[in-house]
């Protein structure tokens, strides 16, 4: 064993507070050490080639860098050994910059410590066995949970890429939120005009399957390989045959309130959820169809002209095949149920955002009129309110929402525009308004559209004459205010969809305690978790505006495509290992995991002459962490690269 | 402060007149309070010029213009300079004072403001430069401290900082012209220096005030 030493200054980051032409020199008296030398940057080119030509000249076959952190530089270093012909795992560093330089001043005990990281490093180096990089295939398809505008901008991306995408959506159609809104803030574009060719794009490329009116039943395998098993929801129309021609909803006798606009108008048993829904096909609310109900009717079934209403339709459970998953599931709406204050359920003329979208829209159930819903007449003043759930620890969120300062500005310019003589009064907290243009649209709110900005939540709302009256302050002046109104509009905050804990389950991924997902770091890895394979997207892990959304959704989708374009998918072998001989099968390790990367696998035992099931790490989803080998009380598995000999061989050296 | 605002005080038309008539855009005020924060004069106010913005936003005419602070705004424009939504602060006090004065709403402890400013423009009118022993005499006649500052006269007499007899104008004529029209235009009644009841009111309080001080 011919071992190399590597001593690096790093400018004066180590330099300065350890000497290392003294480390170097204790170092080539350790034993097996048959190299020893220093470089002022080895991790740079001429450093590199150093080391190389040590190797060449001096027949290392073990090498250890005494540099900075492996998190920064062991790629480079492990490259750097592959290069020399040394197995790249057969190198390791010795931290003495952020372990020892950086947090000492005395310059003899640093070097001290410096030399004894490096004793440790040999010890660990010289217990190390060659290990060759990991190779698993890719399926190339990508898995795409949610058909809302994050959804349907993965879909396009990857579709551009020529890769197949999937869209499993749960509603009738896709669009999602999107498809409510009325215009998008700042810009005030019709979402329906930026929105409606997206999907009319996805639904008519080659490479886009879509499944909607379907949900998501389980999750298995890992990256590169996961197996999906899909429910096709019965949707009593065969999606083949229907041509969209709308002649069953137009003679269904059933009237329920529509969902998709909020209760504020009503659709038939057999619907579409709004005119430009994707699929175009009809499917039948089995809770409200006559013929499911009460075994009358069936008009729809006579009138379609080419046979593809089933009343007898089953749900089918489809299982597929996905090298990625880009997680697009959304977001829902604060209940505001817990404010009691509000007057939620009480006084129908206290409505939501999503309420006024669905009022403002032209083709909503309205015609684009702002009306109190309780006798149809055209309101007058209305008056916001922000932050509901939002910012408020005691009944719902802790964070902010970050859009309903935005939409509540476009909901107060839009009732102008809609009815001139109408009169916005806004109270918020504060004004968050951080985006591209997003504050000039806020102040022309107020400024050009004399919205009435109040700064405070209100207390209480309560009925008078036919009038909501609103008791609010103005933390501004010191004013107690009170307002008559004919609408009031709740800006109600953004949460995670209710069944988001039982999805992250299911895909193994992490949420927080608002059930939103966790990224992988907030800042350097946004869109990706820690399972690999599995991207996230949109306001399921944080609210977020369109803008947001569909830029991430673009980054996840080129996340996912960089694992399609490989033929195979590199790992790093440090995965655990099962000794087959000493597993005794007690599988506490497949409790530990929580990459799931560990399966029960049966064996023929040549000594008991019987077969038996013994614990197998899946290499393609094993991370490494180590938290198997610390249950096995057989010490069956042992991590490689960090295996027990080599820690041992270490805290012995100490 | 404590109010309480109604839903007309909110709906009343005070801030689109002021913002028609003044040309000054009071619903930009974001209630930064830059214009306090720099104010030489606000620890006399009773409300700071951010407050008095945010009232005018709210419609509360009343309170507004019987407050002290847009009297003792001394028009240094230090908050106009500094504000950074552009808002004339100052040119919008000035207006605030116009129409507290044609309604007559000056509270009693300011009344001294538009009386020293009334003095101060008919003197102008009357010689084209400033007459300080007029405008002088004519204030402390008319406010009842008849002998304020009256031991610094010989100083400044000597000094030739104020002399006994008026300097006139050049073009006097031009410059009472300039009066006429714009006395037109602000339908100003130039022959009353205050109303007669406030004026009234002033002397009177001036005099109880003597009078407790002699006790």
């Amino acid at each position: 064993m011919k071992i190399g030493v590597f001593v690096c200054h790093c400018g004066t980051n180590i330099a300065a507070t350890v000497d290392v032409e003294r480390v170097s020199q204790e170092a080539a008296k350790e034993p097996r050490v048959k190299f020893s030398t220093t470089y002022r940057y080895m991790c740079s080119d001429p450093g590199q080639n150093l080391i190389k030509e040590a190797v060449k000249k001096h027949h290392l076959d073990r090498i250890v860098i005494a540099s900075c952190s492996p998190s920064l530089h062991e790629k480079t270093f492990r490259k750097c050994a592959e290069k020399a012909g040394v197995n790249p795992y057969l190198m390791e560093m010795a931290n003495i910059r952020e372990h020892c330089s950086w947090v000492h001043q005395d310059r003899v005990e640093a070097t001290a410590k410096a030399i004894e990281l490096i004793r440790l490093a040999l010890a660990k180096v010289s217990r190390n066995k060659p290990l060759e990089y990991l190779y698993i295939p890719i399926e190339k398809k990508v898995l795409i949970i949610g058909g809302g505008i994050a959804g349907i901008q993965s879909a396009i991306d990857i579709a551009f890429a020529n890769y197949p995408a999937v869209i499993l959506e749960r509603e009738p159609s896709i669009g999602g939120r999107m498809a409510r809104f009325d215009k998008t803030f700042p810009t005030l574009d019709c979402a329906a005009c930026i929105l409606t060719p997206k999907m009319v794009t996805v639904s008519q490329s080659k490479h886009v399957t879509m499944h909607t009116y379907s949900e998501i039943e389980g999750v298995k395998g890992h990256v590169g390989d996961f197996t999906v098993t899909i429910r096709k929801k019965a949707r009593s129309v065969d999606i083949n045959k229907c041509t969209g021609c709308g002649a069953c909803y137009n003679k269904c006798p059933v009237r329920v309130p529509s969902e998709f606009d909020m209760g504020l108008g009503k659709r038939t048993a057999i619907y579409i959820p709004f005119p430009q829904a994707v699929p175009n096909v009809p499917v039948i609310d089995r809770q409200n169809c006559l013929w499911f109900t009460k075994q009358k009717c069936g008009i729809c079934k006579k009138i379609c002209p080419f046979e593809a209403i089933d009343y007898d339709m089953q749900d089918e459970i489809i299982e597929e095949k996905f090298g990625a998953i880009i997680v697009a599931s959304g977001f829902t709406q604060f209940n505001h149920a817990v404010y009691g204050e509000y007057g939620y359920g009480k006084y129908k003329d206290a409505i939501t955002g999503l309420h006024f979208e669905r009022m403002a829209n032209s083709s909503g159930p309205t015609g684009g009129k702002i009306i109190r819903p309780s006798d149809g007449k055209e309101a007058r003043d209305v008056v916001f309110i922000q932050c509901v759930g939002s910012r408020d620890e005691q009944k719902g969120l802790s964070y902010c929402s970050r859009l309903c300062c935005m939409y509540t500005a476009k909901h107060a310019l839009l009732l102008k525009e809609h009815n001139k003589d109408a009169q916005a009064y806004v109270f918020y907290i504060d004004i968050r308004a951080a985006g591209k243009n997003y504050e000039e649209f806020v102040k022309k709110v107020q400024d050009e559209y004399g919205a009435v900005y109040l700064r405070g939540r209100v207390s209480r709302i309560f009925e008078k004459s036919g009038k909501l009256i609103v008791r609010g302050a103005d933390t501004l002046s010191g004013a107690q205010i009170e307002i008559k109104a004919d609408l009031v509009v709740l800006a109600t905050g953004l949460v995670a969809q209710p069944d988001a804990p039982g999805l992250a389950r299911m895909l193994h991924i992490p949420y927080d305690r608002n059930n939103l997902f966790t990224e992988a770091h907030p800042k350097l890895a946004p869109v990706e978790t820690i399972t690999s394979g599995v991207f996230l997207t949109g306001a399921c892990q944080s609210p977020k505006d369109i803008p947001d959304t569909v830029a991430t959704a673009s980054a996840a989708s080129v996340k996912a495509l960089g694992l399609m374009v490989q033929d195979r998918l590199q790992r790093e072998p440090l995965v655990a290992k099962v000794d087959a001989k000493t597993c005794s099968g007690c599988f506490a390790c497949i409790q530990a995991c929580s990459f799931t990367a560990i399966e029960e696998e049966e064996i023929e035992d040549k000594r008991l002459k019987k077969k038996r099931l013994i614990a197998k790490v899946l290499e393609g989803v094993c991370t490494g962490c180590g938290n198997c080998t610390a249950v096995c009380r057989m010490s069956a598995i042992d991590l490689e690269g960090f295996s027990n000999r080599q820690i041992m061989e270490e805290i012995e050296a100490l | 402060m404590k109010w309480f605002i109604s839903h007309d005080t909110l709906r009343s038309l005070f801030q689109e007149t002021l913002e028609k008539d003044c040309g000054e855009k009071v619903s930009h005020c974001y209630q930064c309070g830059k214009c306090s924060a720099g104010c030489p004069i606000s620890f006399q106010m009773d409300y700071l010029p951010n407050q008095i913005m945010r009232m005018v936003q709210l419609g509360m005419e009343d309170q507004v213009l019987s407050s002290r602070t847009i009297w003792l705004c001394a028009s240094c424009l230090t908050c106009t300079v500094r504000c950074p939504r552009e808002i004339d602060i100052a040119e919008i006090m000035d207006y605030l004072r116009r129409r507290a004065y044609k309604k007559q709403v000056i509270p009693l402890e300011e009344t001294e403001i538009p009386l020293f400013n009334k003095i101060f423009l008919r003197n102008i009118e009357l010689f084209g430069r400033l007459y300080e022993m007029g405008l002088i005499g004519m204030f402390n006649l008319l406010s009842g401290e008849f002998f304020k500052d009256f031991s610094c006269a010989p100083k400044m007499f000597l000094k030739r900082k104020i002399g006994i007899f008026p300097h006139r104008a050049k073009n006097i004529r031009e410059i009472r012209d300039i009066f006429k029209r714009s006395g037109k235009l602000a339908h100003s009644k130039k022959d009353r220096l205050l109303h007669p009841k406030l004026l009234f009111l002033n002397l009177f309080r001036k005099f109880i005030g003597k009078i407790e001080k002699l006790k």
